[in-house]
């Protein structure tokens, strides 16, 4: 079996489950899930996520030679399941966080500790049936020993500096050389995926669109995607443009914060002031085309809410040519300006391989020569209809990731531009059908690719729902990146990765 | 070189920044059932604030940087955003308040010098917003801290959070 096989060939002749789309989903046995460990520490399929519904486990899985992609299940009616981590290490933190909702037991998983769960919930395992009793005291949490001469530890949050999101980052450092970074996440977990069961779509639509702020058009989309997967049905050909035309402008908004921000945590203020000016210049015609700043709840499963009307047609292609124009200029200055680049270039470098290791998309991944994009792998429409690059860096330094969203935040203005050109006219929403279902959806928001899975009841309610943010995969990275730079750097790189925590944390 | 023709024709062509709103009538009814005019003469015309995110989507988080940026230009009114609670005298609040970050909330609240105030931000922080009923979360700020004023929205645009803002000013400084 091993060798050459194909994702489809080795999942082919298993039972495959009927609902489920449009993927298709098969059911192993604990030792097929065994070949398949064996499987993956020989081929290059990507884990996709990892997640759990009941007593089942599921595992998505991208074969990249061909693109096919289908999630493959294992039942556990003893609650434990042959882990994943020692074949995609990916899969640690996903296996430790299924392990404090679920109560699954991952055997093999070398790290005991818990991760979303700090006991500080009044039960423990929220999503196992039955739940688990309160711990009577919180987590005493182990970070991982270092050892060595002369060193110091630095622990930082939850509460951060500046107007950021909670997460707590312990460096151990030698003189200035950071030796060690651990992150400890969890801090922003709401329980999104137990407030999600038995809601209504309305209700759960809600609930996606804020499980990362950032990110909400693109999670809103994957959330109608995977309910329209669910019931077989499709959302009418504008609402797919609207919908990517939002998409595409919360890449922009996004990568221009985060452009300025890196260049504001080397202390070159005034690019971050340009880049924050054009970005209200965005977030001001999201407002005044789609009647929300960041585009919440625009995205409803079966289509759009709000149509764009000539006016904010205008208004978008005005936009476009300023911010065109105006971003090539703090571009010349970035690229001018050697001061700023010495703090830039062979800073918090990611190796390729590690990229490929984790699975890591988006911009961390790209500017690491990963070349994923959902937006050509998924190729969900009108992707399929408009031309665009998928650029990539080789070095993997912050350099890199600034250089990556660059050219992205290009290539978004120029989508943006076509979307306009091509939109077609018709209905904004067609009605969800009222049937069960399972549906996954892969949609590409501003940090990569988010995986999106639901199981719909007959009454057309939320049974489960699993998303999975593209930070999983980075977060790791940023530990890697870091080690051997100097602790002030922290702050570039961190801003140059921007992973999501509420996104992680759930 | 480009740098500084940036530079100049920022200069020449005037701030971006926004004229800024009246203070919020709502705000500043809620501000004078609680807080009289306690302090006005200590503090002078200057507040600094700490922003927390107890937990949010990041959604309001992004609302409070543009507020700080060059078009709403917070610091004009002698408002600004400081890195530490020691220096603060307003703590803002977004989120529900998760449990996992109810301690260092309390904690960071503590660690600020009287008269102090407390800020909830957004449709989470006023109540626990659409994750109100979680095992996971406090249902909002009042829940472990007192609340002097509320800032709804879902996130508040930056407009509306400067008018809250200013009428806090108006109020307490």
């Amino acid at each position: 079996m091993l060798g050459n096989t194909t994702l489809t060939e080795f999942l082919d002749g298993l039972r495959t489950v009927p609902q489920h789309r449009p993927w298709p989903r098969h059911l192993l046995d604990e030792r097929g899930w065994m070949d398949l460990i064996h499987q993956l520490a020989e081929s290059d399929w990507t884990l996709l996520g990892l997640w759990a519904d009941g007593g089942e486990v599921h595992a998505a899985l991208r074969d990249e030679e061909d693109g096919a992609v289908a999630v493959a299940s294992l039942s556990c009616p003893e609650r434990k399941f042959p882990s994943l981590s020692g074949v995609r290490p990916g899969a640690i933190r996903l296996e430790r966080a299924l392990r404090d909702l679920w109560g699954l037991t991952p055997v093999g998983l070398t790290d005991p500790r818990p991760w979303l769960d700090h006991g500080r919930w009044p039960l423990s395992r929220p999503l196992a049936l039955p739940r688990g009793p309160a711990p009577e005291t919180p987590v005493d949490y182990p970070f991982l020993p270092v050892e060595g001469e002369a060193l110091h530890i630095i622990p930082v949050g939850p509460v951060h500096a500046g107007i950021i999101e909670p997460g707590h980052f312990r460096f151990t450092c030698s003189g200035e050389s950071v030796v060690r970074l651990e992150a400890r996440l969890g801090y922003a977990h709401k329980g999104v995926e137990e407030l999600m069961a038995g809601k209504p779509l309305a209700e759960a639509a809600k609930l996606a669109a804020r499980l990362s702020g950032d990110s909400t058009v693109a999670y809103s989309l994957a959330f109608a995607r995977a309910v329209e997967a669910a019931t077989a049905s499709e959302a009418p050909p504008r609402a797919h443009w609207l919908r990517a035309l939002m998409a595409e402008l919360e890449r922009i908004a996004n990568h221009l914060l985060d452009v300025g921000g890196v260049c504001n945590d080397a202390a070159f203020a005034v690019m971050l002031a340009h880049c924050t000016t054009l970005r209200e210049a965005v977030l001001q015609a999201n407002a005044a085309c789609f009647g929300h700043r960041l585009l919440m709840d625009r995205i409803q499963p079966g289509g759009v809410t709000h149509d764009l009307t000539r006016e904010g047609g205008a208004t978008l292609r005005t936009l476009c040519a300023t911010l065109a124009q105006r971003f090539n200029i703090l571009v010349d200055i970035y690229d001018d300006l050697p001061s700023l680049q010495d703090r830039t270039v062979g800073t918090g470098i990611v190796r390729p391989a590690l990229a490929r290791r984790f699975g890591a998309g988006g911009f961390v991944g790209r500017a690491s020569m990963q070349g994923g994009d959902a937006r050509k792998a998924a190729a969900y429409p009108p992707y399929d209809e408009l031309e665009f690059a998928v650029p990539t860096q080789p070095l993997g330094d912050v350099n890199a990731r600034i250089w990556q969203r660059i050219e992205e935040l290009r290539e978004s203005l120029s989508l943006v531009n076509q979307l306009m050109d091509g939109m077609p006219g018709g209905p904004l929403m067609r009605p969800i059908p009222t049937r069960g279902g399972e549906g996954m959806a892969l949609v590409e928001g501003f940090r990569g690719e988010i995986l999106l899975w639901l199981r719909l009841s007959e009454a057309g309610k939320v049974v489960r729902c699993h998303p999975r943010d593209p930070s999983w995969f980075q977060w790791p990275l940023l530990e890697a990146a870091i080690e051997g730079n100097i602790v002030a750097d922290f702050p570039l790189c961190n801003k140059s990765f921007n992973c999501s925590y509420s996104g992680v944390d759930l | 070189m480009r740098l500084v023709r940036l530079l100049l024709k920022t200069l020449l062509k005037g701030p971006v920044t926004l004229a800024p709103p009246p203070a919020d009538a709502d705000s500043l009814a809620q501000l004078a059932q609680g807080l009289a005019a306690r302090s006005r003469a200590v503090l002078g015309r200057s507040l600094a604030i700490r922003a927390l995110d107890a937990g949010s989507c990041n959604g309001c988080e992004l609302e409070l940087q543009a507020v700080g940026g060059p078009v709403y230009d917070l610091e004009r009114y002698g408002l600004k955003f400081v890195a530490s609670p020691r220096h603060a005298d307003v703590l803002l609040v977004t989120g529900p308040v998760t449990r996992n970050m109810a301690l260092a909330a309390r904690r960071t609240f503590e660690a600020m010098a009287a008269p102090k105030w407390v800020v909830a931000v957004g449709d989470c922080a006023r109540d626990g917003g659409c994750f109100a009923g979680s095992y996971a979360v406090m249902n909002g700020v009042q829940e472990i801290l007192p609340v002097d004023l509320v800032i709804p929205g879902c996130p508040p645009e930056p407009q509306k959070l400067l008018a809250a803002l200013l009428a806090l000013l108006e109020t307490v400084a």
